[in-house]
């Protein structure tokens, strides 16, 4: 049966509303959980914190609305879920450690919420169209290399937790690599938009598979040497897995190619044994990794080990907000938020918030999917790619599925950067979205156009 | 390219697999294990707000927990101080539970046993406050400060039973310390107080009445000998055997003496009965090579050498040396060469022949109570082992009695009371003073209780220490308190 519609998706918007009033509820309720559990009385700061959340939320939703009103309507809620139960996490611990004043941490943080939404929605109001970021393709990729090799200057760069990934001015301090992440995936999708049919030619086949051309192997290389750079000279196998992963993805992506990932993770299995024969502090990673309990372990670190202890005292259904003591671990508001969380409200809570992080991927996926240009596709690939890479190196360092790193779990863990760069980095996502879903401009106009001889004929 | 974007949501869905399959693992299926470990403080911190169950002495606790305000709740308090440090140990949040009966029945103080499953599940139902089980101790308390003031400041031990069950009336080990310097929770006064501990030259951490270096029994052993002589058929009490001033060892140079150097006989000939009444050297030695090594190990292991035993703190298992010579035999035969003995073993051997030969199973807990002092579970008396037949064990009374009627075990004698017994006298390292040695049970036509002492070279009397004259007036001080109104 064939009609004659004048097909126009929905937007969406009053579905993200409900969403975003729920995940504001929910944050509420839970931070109502702790200020019952840790003080035996209601928060008397709930109301002023409820109403500083809807402002932001549902200001970002309002903005949307204007500027973008066929975004993903899953986005917004996800992330307004994460960023607030992190902000309670973080407020539980400061009750915890007994932190006042200026050693608050979860002021802090609130104010980076509220200037990372500031910035996404500024993202959404400046940047109109995700293609215009293509223009910046090589600016991308000088700031990006740039920040990711920041922390290595002397007088700039911190040491913090055996990771050279820190850059300080003053009291200010800063994780260049959170925003690094965002300009090289802009970097790689400009490039590989670009160059994708030379790397997709065939050289010799080998098992089965179409190797590329020995001269295109340039990019992939120098990639790689870059991560292993990263690895090497930075400390932080987090990034650099990272960073290299994301190239490798989009490289696949781009050219539809899988020798391209065979080569990848043989490149980096390589470096990274290499790495590990000649440095010691990837040696002691990995020593803490396979053996958390041994002595030489325990004489190194027991990071790991309180981490996991926690997570298995929250067991199936956790010990309750407020109730554990993740304030037994070390960065349990950063790091090791993720065990924080696990003792708290348990494996099923934890199922939960990882599914969470499930869904925005998928939603970014999806974008990638019903975007039509090229550029938008590989951008939306790499953002989300990147962010679902982001948690597995997280969430698998602190249980023991790869080594210990020192990266932050997006929108949960406490940080500025991580903050300002996971928010603008949905708001990109949401863009695309928005171009995706959008209808096409002419179909309609074409339509209501046309004469009594021709019609727009949609067939479902 | 939406071929490959798909794909990658593939590898989006393996990594996350992945993630959900690593936190089920830690937190599900290792879990347990992980709350075990030792060093947990959360498990630690767990446990200390919870009420643990005391350890009660003839119903008054000898360790118990105390409310406090602060974080921890409770606070492990031991009334009696120093005097039963050895029995219940120390409970500490800093160093954990153990020492004694703090850590060989943590789960059932705990309240974690999984004997408390029901009574656990039912506090869950009712809301109240979970709380571990009380502890009820077979210890008779007059009897453990009669061998604690008996012992003074030497060091050694003594073990008291109840020969017809094996029940545990007294266990002392000196030196001793007190488990509440460990169970406050002031950080530094613990941790100067373990560090005092350990330092100690005398070790009282250590339960010498079972856990200690075990020791030479010297001529205690003697009577096992004499048990394996009568059980073996080839001897009676008063079979006529070689009692030499010295005993000529066969392929060695090395004589086995007398303590006198005098023949235990007229025309170097005794008795079997009259060699332990003077605590005959060569009659023994003789007896010993006579009967063989395997006889004397196969008797020693009836009265429980080399089981681990378990009361429930762990019994360090005495020895009989493996494969000897003859020359060792004989040694061994009188409680030298490389035999090693708990004080509880020497205390077993005692009840053995008090109970008609039957060894019966030592054991601390009387019962167990839960939070509301209701019995859960009691100790019903087990037999461990037939050490000697009724006859042997009669025909050894009658030896053991004269030992103390007339022999060298006269200072444990109490009017009124017909006490059995042995004394010995072990030499220890060379140049060093010899442990004194005493076993004893009474009465003796119907024994209720049963002792060894130990005291280690030789206490105040030193190289003068023999274990009549050191170890024989604590029995007597442990039996009269136990037996005398």
């Amino acid at each position: 049966m064939s009609t004659v519609t004048s097909f126009r998706p929905r937007t969406r918007r009053n579905v993200e509303l409900v969403l975003v009033l729920l995940a504001i509820a929910i944050v509420l309720m839970a931070y109502l959980n702790v200020g019952l559990a840790m003080d035996g009385k209601f928060p008397p700061d709930l109301v002023k914190y409820g109403f500083g959340l809807f402002v932001l939320s549902v200001g970002f939703h309002l903005v949307l609305r204007w500027r973008a009103s066929y975004a993903d309507p899953l986005m917004l809620p996800i992330a307004t879920l994460l960023n607030g139960l992190g902000l309670v996490m973080i407020h539980r611990l400061d009750l915890a450690y007994g932190r006042t004043g200026s050693r608050l941490l979860e002021p802090k943080q609130l104010i980076w919420s509220a200037l990372a939404v500031v910035l996404a929605a500024g993202v959404i109001i400046v940047l109109r169209d995700h293609r215009q970021l293509r223009r910046f393709t090589y600016t991308a990729m000088a700031l990006g290399l740039g920040m990711l090799l920041l922390p290595l200057v002397p007088g700039i760069g911190r040491n913090i937790n055996g990771s050279r990934i820190w850059i300080g001015i003053g009291p200010m301090s800063f994780q260049p690599g959170e925003v690094a992440k965002i300009l090289l995936v802009i970097f790689f999708a400009g490039y590989l938009v670009q160059t994708r049919d030379v790397l997709s030619l065939v050289g010799r086949r080998f098992m089965g598979i179409g190797l590329p051309r020995a001269q295109d192997l340039g990019p992939i290389l120098i990639a790689w040497l870059a991560s292993v750079g990263v690895l090497v000279f930075e400390k932080d196998l987090g990034s650099s897995l990272l960073f290299f992963g994301v190239f490798v993805v989009m490289l696949y992506v781009a050219t539809e190619r899988r020798s391209w990932i065979a080569i990848g993770l043989i490149l980096f299995c390589a470096g990274s044994y290499i790495a590990y024969l000649l440095f010691g502090h990837v040696q002691a990673r990995v020593l803490l990794w396979l053996h958390p309990f041994s002595n030489q372990a325990l004489a190194i670190s027991d990071q790991l080990v309180k981490g996991l202890m926690g997570m298995a005292k929250g067991g199936l259904l956790g010990s309750g907000l407020g109730v554990g003591h993740p304030e037994f671990t070390y960065f349990p508001e950063s790091d090791f938020i993720v065990p924080s969380f696990g003792e708290e409200i348990g494996l099923i809570g934890l199922f939960a918030m990882l599914l969470l992080y499930v869904l925005l991927v998928e939603r970014g996926l999806r974008t990638a999917l019903g975007v039509r240009d090229g550029f938008g596709k590989l951008l939306a690939v790499g953002l989300s790619f990147s962010m679902a890479l982001q948690c597995f190196v997280v969430v698998g360092g602190v249980t023991r599925v790869i080594p210990l790193t020192g990266l932050t779990m997006p929108f949960l863990s406490y940080g500025g950067s991580s903050l300002l760069a996971n928010w603008s980095l949905v708001a990109i996502l949401l863009r695309i979205s928005d171009q995706a879903r959008r209808p096409l401009p002419d179909s309609e106009e074409l339509a209501a156009a046309s004469s009594a001889h021709t019609q727009v004929v949609r067939i479902q | 390219m939406n071929k490959p974007i798909r794909r990658v949501s593939f590898i989006v869905a393996v990594l996350f697999c992945t993630l959900l399959f690593s936190t089920t693992w830690i937190q599900f299926v290792t879990a347990k294990s992980l709350d075990n470990r030792p060093g947990n403080r959360r498990t630690l911190l767990d446990s200390y707000s919870r009420e643990r169950g005391a350890i009660l002495v003839a119903g008054s606790p000898v360790a118990r927990s105390v409310p406090t305000k602060d974080q921890l709740k409770w606070v492990r308090s031991y009334p009696q101080a120093k005097l039963y440090s050895q029995v219940t140990g120390y409970y500490s949040f800093t160093y954990g539970a153990g020492g004694g009966l703090e850590g060989a029945a943590d789960s059932l103080l705990s309240g974690q046993s999984d004997k408390l499953f029901y009574r656990r599940v039912l506090d869950l139902v009712t809301g109240k406050p979970p709380a571990g089980a009380s502890l009820d101790l077979t210890i008779s308390p007059k009897a453990q400060e009669a061998a604690d003031k008996a012992l003074g400041d030497q060091r050694g031990a003594v073990v008291a039973l109840n020969p017809k069950t094996g029940a545990i009336l007294a266990m002392v080990s000196h030196p001793q310390y007190d488990p509440s310097t460990l169970s406050g929770h002031n950080l530094k006064s613990v941790q100067k107080a373990w560090k005092a501990l350990n330092a100690d030259p005398g070790r009282p951490s250590v339960n010498r009445a079972i856990a200690g270096d075990l020791y030479p029994p010297g001529s205690t052993f003697k009577v096992v000998t004499a048990a394996a002589a009568l059980s073996s058929g080839k001897f009676t009490e008063e079979s006529q055997i070689p009692g030499p001033a010295t005993l000529d060892l066969p392929q060695t140079s090395t004589k086995l003496p007398t303590d006198d150097h005098q023949p235990c006989g007229p025309g170097d000939k005794t008795t079997v009965t009259h060699a332990l009444e003077i605590s005959c050297n060569s009659a023994f030695g003789w007896l010993g090579m006579n009967l063989g090594s395997d006889a004397l190990r196969t008797q020693a292991a009836k009265f429980g050498f080399g089981d681990a035993l378990r009361v429930p703190l762990r019994v360090e298992p005495s020895t009989f040396p493996a494969k000897i010579s003859q020359a060792g035999t004989a040694q061994a035969a009188i409680g030298q060469y490389d035999v090693r003995v708990s004080p509880l073993q020497m205390a077993m051997v005692s009840a053995a022949i008090a109970n008609k030969g039957t060894v019966m199973s030592p054991y601390l807990i009387q019962d167990t109570r839960n939070s509301s002092l209701d019995v859960i579970d009691q100790t019903q008396p087990e037999q461990l082992s037939q050490a000697v037949t009724p006859d042997v064990a009669a025909a050894l009374t009658r030896m053991m009695v004269t030992v103390v009627q007339s022999g060298t075990g006269t200072p444990a004698q109490i009017p009124g009371i017909q006490v059995a017994g042995k004394t010995g006298t072990a030499q220890n390292v060379k140049g060093g003073n010899p442990h004194a040695w005493f076993m004893a049970f009474a009465p003796a036509n119907d024994p209720t209780i049963a002792v060894a002492v130990v005291v280690e070279s030789g206490g105040h009397a030193g190289s003068e220490a023999f274990g009549g004259t050191v170890a024989a007036p604590i029995a007597r001080a442990v039996i009269e308190a136990v037996l005398k109104p």
